[in-house]
């Protein structure tokens, strides 16, 4: 198990997020974090990442323990994440946002850069070429020196994952990916994933509203509601079962 | 064959942006050179305004423009970076007489230095001061680095004042030998820009934008955002405490309401204007505040308003001043280049896929 | 003498609070520093003075016209200055409050000039009055309960009624108050309003006791104010008050008992800023609560 969730819980003030929820990710698995909304799906992926401390229980991580760990070093240790809203920088070109993701790679100082050593030619270079490596992986290397936010929605989203996957991680958090995108798109960008999965070495680890687009990538689920587990385990069984449903229409008929 | 020519394509372009660096700075060392030989004194004196202020803007620009943090830090490193030369210039003879309010401490009368070490080690401890802030300021999430660096320039204010057998208080220190020139401020002013452009343009000035636009964002992109603003907040230091050793070394004479807010507030406007976070709009920036700033002097004089003659107002200026900050946030808040280079402006046509 | 000193330090301490009450309030709901808040408190004092030397009015009618003139400048402040910059970035905020400020500054300094006014203070409050066996000038007295009996009526608006929770909420979470049908500008004009009344009381305070009035008065006396509202926990009207009574206690009796440290009395509001910062920078009453930015 490349992750594992040991009995975390989360409270804010008297509210708690997330109630005892275990669970664990498989190296290479696709899996979907799912479940109404203000279910604590997007807290637990900030627990991952290390925004927040749980209150209580463990993340552990290729036998590592992530508690207390500031985020940035979390993400050295190999945990990508993506916004619900797209969040590239928006003074920056898409080859300059994707350079960020190398940046704590490249091997130069402060000094280097300053006087242009060779070193540091060579460092940008490289880490240039990667990052054109990977945008043309994306189809998106023509737009290099266009500025990130004047693309389009969905070229944004792969520019986004383009970005996570600079940074070498071999978990990839996928906040919920699809979100406003078409069918057509939706799909397309399920392939990608799928085939990245494999060429990058990927676990990945997604929040998804789109049930059919969790159905096509997923290879298990886990359906949170009101911050506790009701279900885990394959997709096709998650619809079926009585309590998902429950939760999933208890959003319309409570009120 | 058509990799070849597009290989070649792409070091040409190389070349031609390194030509166009390389003959700016070409030209301006010759205009140095020229105006050094060939102005009138009033004009070279404000050439050497210019330049100095060049230097600071185009620093204080980085911690404020290029990695967003609101900071009012100028006023104190300058006026740490002018004492600090002060002392090291002046001859011991000349400081033996002009402490007239306590003796001064004698390792005070054994601080002496040439021109460059005394530069350097103005900036470097203005630096030094900068990192010790930074830890408590930086650490915590808040905008509180805009109030610790007003009350910073206070408090240098205060040390100043409270300490005479150093600084000789509110009398200031005198006969500052001038070795401030064109080629002094010129120069350095030219090394300021090269210095703050290869940072800008490298990992570290990355991830000063990255902290600029979205923080969160950078930091989930393993951005560690504490160095990077650290890093601003110190090299920013660092050119203004050698830009206050210039400045000394030009007017002579300093004393502690030299660096009041007004001085950080004129940098602001100069980089407000020049726009946030562009090294050229800096320079522009302190050219056309520096030039307006001299012409806008008839404001505190008795002025002939469509036949009404008014008394002097000073003061005015500084309201003027004030609304033209006002005016520029709320209705051209990108200012002449906004976060664009001189650079950008030629890149503009080599757009990629349509 | 302590007591003298202690009745001193609360006093000056007081003065602080009021302030800082209104820069706890507004960076509960905007987020924003508002550089200008200082310079509302001298405008208060240059009101009461332009009240009772130019227009002749009695004290308590010069109190009310600057308490009145003071929120209205600090609603249309808002209005003018940083409503038309809520959705932009964070450091356009911050340079158009310095720049509100300076202008204040610099103006009053062009139509008032640079030179100190002396403040009329009225007769009764220069009465000697006797208060635990010493005696000390009725507005001594005053101001102390003067403030608290404001911050009594601050804290039950805040907490009784309808627009108080309307701000409560809006510190928490600017989206949820606008889709409760709370119209969120409406909500922030009145904070700038309640904010700016206590400057104006605070400045009368300070013009009453020096007693003097100078374009420059808010500058030094508002960033201690901030200080004192970080200090005491930023965004919680007790930790502003708190935080101007630690700083006003802290600078009397400190010089108090070591008169050669006199120079350095302005620095440690400062002081006290970097020590919370460094080892509780939520305040002292601050609460710790990780806001959802993500």
């Amino acid at each position: 198990m490349i992750l594992k969730i040991n009995n975390v819980t989360k409270n804010f003030g008297g509210v708690s997020a997330i109630k005892e929820t275990s669970f664990s990710v498989a190296p290479k698995e696709i899996f979907g974090l799912i479940g109404p909304n203000g279910a604590g799906k997007t807290t637990m992926f900030n627990i991952i990442t290390g925004n927040y401390e749980p209150s209580s229980g463990e993340v552990v991580f290729r036998n590592e323990t992530l508690n207390g760990l500031k985020p940035h070093r979390i993400v050295r240790k190999g945990i990508a994440r993506t916004f619900q809203n797209i969040r590239l920088f928006s003074s920056m070109s898409v080859l300059d946002n994707v350079l960020i993701g190398f940046d704590f790679q490249a091997r130069y100082g402060f000094m280097e850069s300053i006087l242009r050593f060779p070193r540091f030619i060579g460092e940008e270079k490289r880490i240039k070429a990667r990052s054109m490596e990977i945008l043309d992986y994306f189809g998106m290397s023509a737009y290099a020196h266009d500025k990130a936010v004047d693309l389009s929605y969905g070229q944004q989203r792969k520019v986004e994952i383009a970005r996570a996957l600079a940074t070498n991680p071999e978990l990839l958090l996928l906040d919920e990916p699809a979100a406003g995108m078409n069918p057509s798109e939706t799909e397309e960008l399920g392939e990608l994933i799928k085939k990245a999965r494999v060429d990058f070495d990927l676990t990945v680890l997604l929040i998804e509203h789109d049930m059919k687009f969790v159905n096509q990538l997923c290879d298990k689920v886990l359906v949170l509601d009101y911050g506790k587990t009701i279900f885990e385990g394959k997709p096709a069984d998650a619809i079926c079962d009585p309590e998902v449903i429950a939760a999933y229409l208890g959003d319309f008929h409570n009120d | 064959m058509i990799l070849k020519r597009v290989g070649f394509k792409m070091q040409a372009m190389k070349h031609k942006d390194f030509i166009i660096k390389l003959s700016m700075i070409l030209g301006t060392v010759w205009f140095i050179w020229f105006a050094n030989g060939h102005f009138d004194e009033y004009t070279v004196r404000i050439l050497n305004n210019i330049a100095i202020f060049v230097i600071l803007a185009v620093s204080y620009n980085l911690i404020n423009g290029v990695t967003g943090q609101f900071s009012l830090e100028p006023n104190g490193f300058v006026a740490i970076g002018a004492y600090v030369t002060a002392l090291l210039l002046i001859s011991p003879d000349a400081k033996s007489y002009q402490y007239a309010i306590a003796d001064p401490y004698p390792f005070v009368m054994t601080l002496q230095s040439n021109f460059v070490v005394a530069l350097l080690l103005s900036g470097f401890l203005a630096a030094l001061l900068a990192l010790v802030l930074s830890f408590p300021v930086f650490r915590v999430r808040g905008d509180y680095l805009a109030i610790v660096t007003l009350g910073f320039g206070f408090i240098i204010k205060i040390l100043a004042i409270n300490h005479p057998e150093v600084t000789n208080g509110s009398l200031g220190l005198n006969d500052i030998p001038e070795f401030s020139n064109l080629y002094w401020t010129g120069g350095l002013a030219i090394v300021a820009v090269v210095v703050v452009l290869n940072i800008v343009n490298s990992k570290f000035g990355r991830a000063m934008k990255a902290v600029r636009d979205d923080e969160d964002a950078a930091i989930a992109m393993g951005v560690n955002t504490f160095k990077a603003k650290t890093l601003a907040f110190c090299t920013s230091a660092f050119f203004e405490g050698l830009g206050g050793g210039l400045l000394a070394a030009l007017l002579t004479s300093i004393s502690p309401d030299l660096f009041d807010f007004f001085f950080t507030f004129q940098l602001l406007i100069i980089i407000v204007l020049g726009g946030l976070g562009s090294t050229t709009g800096a320079i522009i920036g302190t050219v056309l505040v520096m030039g307006g700033s001299e012409w806008m002097r008839f404001l505190d004089e008795p002025m002939n308003l469509f036949g009404y003659e008014t008394t002097a107002m000073p003061g005015m200026r500084m309201v003027v001043f004030s609304l033209v900050l006002i005016f520029i946030m709320l209705f051209a808040r990108e200012g002449v280049m906004g976060k664009r280079e001189l650079t950008d402006l030629f890149k503009s046509r080599k757009k990629g896929g349509k | 003498m302590f007591m003298q000193q202690m009745v001193n330090g609360f006093s000056l301490g007081s003065m602080y609070a009021l302030i800082a009450i209104g820069y706890t309030m507004v960076y509960g709901v905007l987020r924003l520093i508002n550089f200008a808040h200082g310079d509302i408190m001298m405008v208060g004092g240059f009101l009461g003075f332009f009240g009772m030397e130019v227009l002749g009015l009695p004290f308590v009618a010069a109190v009310l016209l600057a308490i009145v003139g003071a929120a209205l400048l600090g609603m249309a402040s808002d209005r003018v200055a940083y409503r038309p910059l809520r959705e932009a970035p964070k450091i356009s905020l911050l340079i158009t409050a310095i720049g509100v400020s300076f202008f204040l500054e610099n103006a009053f300094n062009v139509f008032f000039g640079g030179v100190p006014r002396a403040f009329p203070v009225p007769a009764y409050l220069e009465v000697m009055v006797e208060f635990f066996g010493l005696m000390m000038p009725m507005s001594a007295v005053i101001v102390p309960i003067m403030t608290a009996f404001l911050l009594s009526v601050i804290l039950w608006i805040l907490f009784k009624t309808k627009y108080g929770m309307a701000i409560r909420a809006l510190a928490f979470d600017v989206s949820t108050v606008n889709l409760m049908g709370i119209d969120a500008n409406r909500v922030i004009t009145l904070v700038f309003g309640m904010g700016s009344a206590l400057a104006a009381v605070g400045g009368i305070f300070w013009a009453v006791n020096y007693p003097s009035v100078e374009p420059m008065m808010g500058v030094l006396v508002g960033l201690k104010a901030f200080a004192a509202a970080v200090v005491g926990g930023i965004g919680s009207v007790g930790g502003a008050v708190l935080g101007g009574l630690i700083i006003g206690f802290t600078e009397v009796v400190v010089i108090a008992f070591f008169p050669e440290l006199g120079g350095y009395k302005d620095a440690f509001a400062f002081i006290f800023l970097i020590l919370i910062l460094l080892f509780k920078p939520t305040g002292i009453l601050g609460i710790d609560f990780e806001k959802s930015r993500f």
